[in-house]
């Protein structure tokens, strides 16, 4: 059998996972450097029956792609720092009333216009924490033009799964680069729109066990329902009931925390018997492993932790080397945040370094290095 | 008769968070008519509102219902009728929702003229938030946020959505029901985006601070500044000064949104 082998960008190959994960509906505004994901769309879509629309700005990308997953088609939207500032309030709104989508946030340097076209991955916070109000996030981010194919029908799955919106972060230098990737005939496991099946005059549109999502019918399926952005109850409806309320938000919460297994993915390279590990993820992850090697060949005892998922945070596993190694390095493309989350659960078990570059220019191996051996000969 | 309307409520959801003497329940009960005289399928009609008193009606219907963020019920909207255009698609909206902190989706779901319905329920003032001014509080009135009189200039919505390219645009008001009836079904039944502008009144937030002291008093201002569209057209300046036309005010088909596209799947479709 011949192998699908082609050479494309990142962005190309997370239209590519799109649309093996079901795509049907895409709406946007265009942004360096994430446009080709909206130009390819706007071209595929409609040989498939789907549907793509350029919309007015970010606000109203976001509302388009909620309303097209409500209308029952698999949705997404693709922006960059910028943008994603703008999408945050309809994020919020995806995140409170459970509607499955996909973001895609391509990341460029900041603050505001910032580097359009230069690689960053400043926006890994305001993933966390950019839309308002408690909440829990899924963001994962590939470190390749085939992980992110992987990653896009991940995170199209997981949005179905959990009934939420998913980010999907690219570094722009994985949103650009040109590399070889193998698209398979046939992806197994392919998550699709849950629909509900019950009676339709007694259906609770928002009940669910404590660590799930809903179950929410396509509008027009005849099952008839309110969906709001306030607190609500089974219903849909709004409530200010405190033990429903706090049913409601624990639920948000518990149902990516309690599934972290299912949810979080890390890659552990060389990291058996070592003093020393990195901590990286996207691009990063690949200067990085380079690094290791040659520290490795130098006969350093380094590994590497490949962060997959950014949120939820791979505690787990952070937690597992924290006793095990002398110090931890986090190299990343800003001014230092996931090292946060890592100094948070190692919780001063061993030495936390932060190595960072943020002015456009991609991080080498050699910087990583560098510091590994500075590190290693002080610890 | 009204008991035969009833199945279009959600009684269940009652009581209505709207005070005393609101225009925005008369304009939803001319909705619910205009609904029931469309005969328009439940299952498959959406009603989608923003943010205020007005766009919790959506609640109190039995529809599909959604109840988005402040000012983009439009762009949700778009996406839900772009998505299955099979479904009728009505935006519940209030001034503020509608023209501030909406303004640019109303222009844009004109301009593109996508079958959707919008509703705006303009009470001249932002009532949920308990008064602030909106962009169609008069040049003079009081809100709390205008405490020695607006000087910030309104604008005509009607003009906005016209210019914008909406299809069809209309103007009523709380005090002549029957009439936004009968403007809310054409509205519907017409291709395209459709625009109506039904006047209400906010006696508690507007009323009481600008000398219109209940809503009969509203009411009455309303009856006595409205006229008709065509009678408004014919006759010079000086005897329109201070009042503003009802009635259909623009009524011009163009390609709609979601056939425009459907030509473009039938056009690239891989099995074709
Ligand atoms: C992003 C955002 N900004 C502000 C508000 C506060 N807010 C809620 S409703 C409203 C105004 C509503 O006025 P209008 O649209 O005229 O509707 P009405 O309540 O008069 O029917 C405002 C400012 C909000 N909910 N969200």
């Amino acid at each position: 059998m011949q192998k699908n082998i082609k050479l494309m960008q990142g962005n190309e190959a997370c239209v590519e996972g799109a649309l093996a994960a079901g795509v049907t509906f895409f709406a946007g505004y265009p942004i360096t450097p994430s446009t080709e994901i909206a130009e390819i769309l706007a071209m595929r879509l409609p040989k498939i029956g789907g549907k793509f629309i350029q919309m007015e700005d970010e606000i109203a990308g976001m509302a388009a792609t909620i309303g097209g997953s409500l209308a029952g088609h698999k949705s997404m939207t693709a922006t960059s720092g910028p943008g994603l500032s703008l999408k945050q309030e309809n994020f919020g709104y995806a995140l409170m009333a459970e509607i499955p989508c996909v973001v895609v946030d391509v990341m460029r340097g900041g603050p505001s216009t910032g580097l359009p076209t230069a690689t960053s991955q400043e926006d890994v916070m305001q993933a966390r924490w950019g839309t308002h109000g408690d909440h829990a996030v899924i963001a994962l981010a590939p470190y390749s033009v085939q992980d992110t194919y992987y990653t896009t029908i991940k995170a199209f799955n997981l949005a179905e799964k959990y009934s939420m919106p998913v980010l999907v972060l690219l570094d722009e230098v994985i949103g650009h680069m040109r590399e070889k990737i193998e698209i398979p005939e046939k992806i197994e496991g392919i998550e699709p729109r849950k629909t509900p099946n019950g009676d339709k005059e007694n259906y609770l549109p928002y009940e669910a066990a404590p660590d799930k999502g809903p179950i929410l019918a396509p509008f027009g399926s005849g099952y008839r329902y309110h969906v709001t952005g306030l607190a609500h109850d089974f219903t849909g409806f709004p409530t200010t009931d405190a033990k429903k309320v706090k049913y409601l938000k624990d639920r948000l919460r518990d149902k990516v925390y309690k599934n972290l297994d299912d949810i979080v993915e890390v890659e552990e390279i060389n990291t058996d018997d070592i003093d020393l590990l990195v901590v990286a993820y996207g691009s990063i992850s690949r200067s990085a492993a380079s690094a290791v090697e040659e520290a490795r060949e130098a006969g350093l005892k380094v590994g590497l932790l490949r962060l997959k998922t950014i949120w939820p945070f791979a505690d787990m596993y952070i937690d597992k080397y924290a006793d095990k190694v002398k110090a931890m390095i986090v190299p990343e493309q800003n001014q230092g945040q996931i090292v946060y989350e890592v100094e948070r659960v190692v919780a001063g078990r061993a030495k936390v370094y932060a190595e960072n570059r943020y002015d456009g220019e991609l991080m080498t191996p050699q910087q990583i290095l560098d510091r590994v051996k500075e590190v290693y000969t002080n610890a | 008769m009204l008991n035969d309307l009833k199945h279009h409520l959600r009684e269940d959801k009652m009581s209505h968070i709207l005070c005393p003497g609101c225009g925005h329940g008369t304009i939803m009960n001319a909705l619910v008519h205009s609904i029931d005289e469309l005969d328009l399928d439940k299952d498959k009609t959406v009603i989608v509102s923003g943010i205020g008193c007005s766009s919790r009606i959506p609640g109190y219907l039995n529809f599909n219902t959604l109840h988005t963020t402040h000012g983009r019920a439009l762009a949700f909207a778009t996406g839900i009728k772009l998505a299955n255009p099979e479904l009728k698609v009505i935006v519940i909206t209030g001034d503020g929702d509608a023209s501030a902190i909406g303004g640019n989706h109303l222009i844009h779901a004109c301009r593109r003229n996508i079958d959707i319905t919008t509703i705006i329920f303009n009470n001249n003032i932002y009532g949920m938030t308990s008064g602030q001014f909106s962009p169609m509080t008069p040049v003079g009135s009081y809100a709390t946020t205008a405490p020695y009189g607006n000087i910030d200039r309104g604008f005509d919505l009607c003009n906005l959505a016209i210019g914008a390219g909406a299809t069809y645009v209309a103007r009523g008001t709380a005090y002549h029901v029957s009439m936004l009836t009968k403007l809310i079904t054409e509205a519907v039944s017409s291709k395209g985006f459709s625009v109506v502008e039904a006047v209400s009144h906010c006696p508690t937030y507007y009323g009481r601070r600008n000398q219109l002291k209940d809503a009969v008093t509203m009411l009455e201002w309303q009856k006595d500044h409205a006229m008709p569209a065509k009678a408004f057209e014919k006759l010079p300046e000086e005897k329109t000064k201070g009042k503003f036309p009802i009635g259909v005010l623009h009524d011009k088909p163009a390609p709609e949104y979601c056939e425009e596209y459907q030509k473009i799947i039938d056009a690239q479709k891989e099995d074709n």
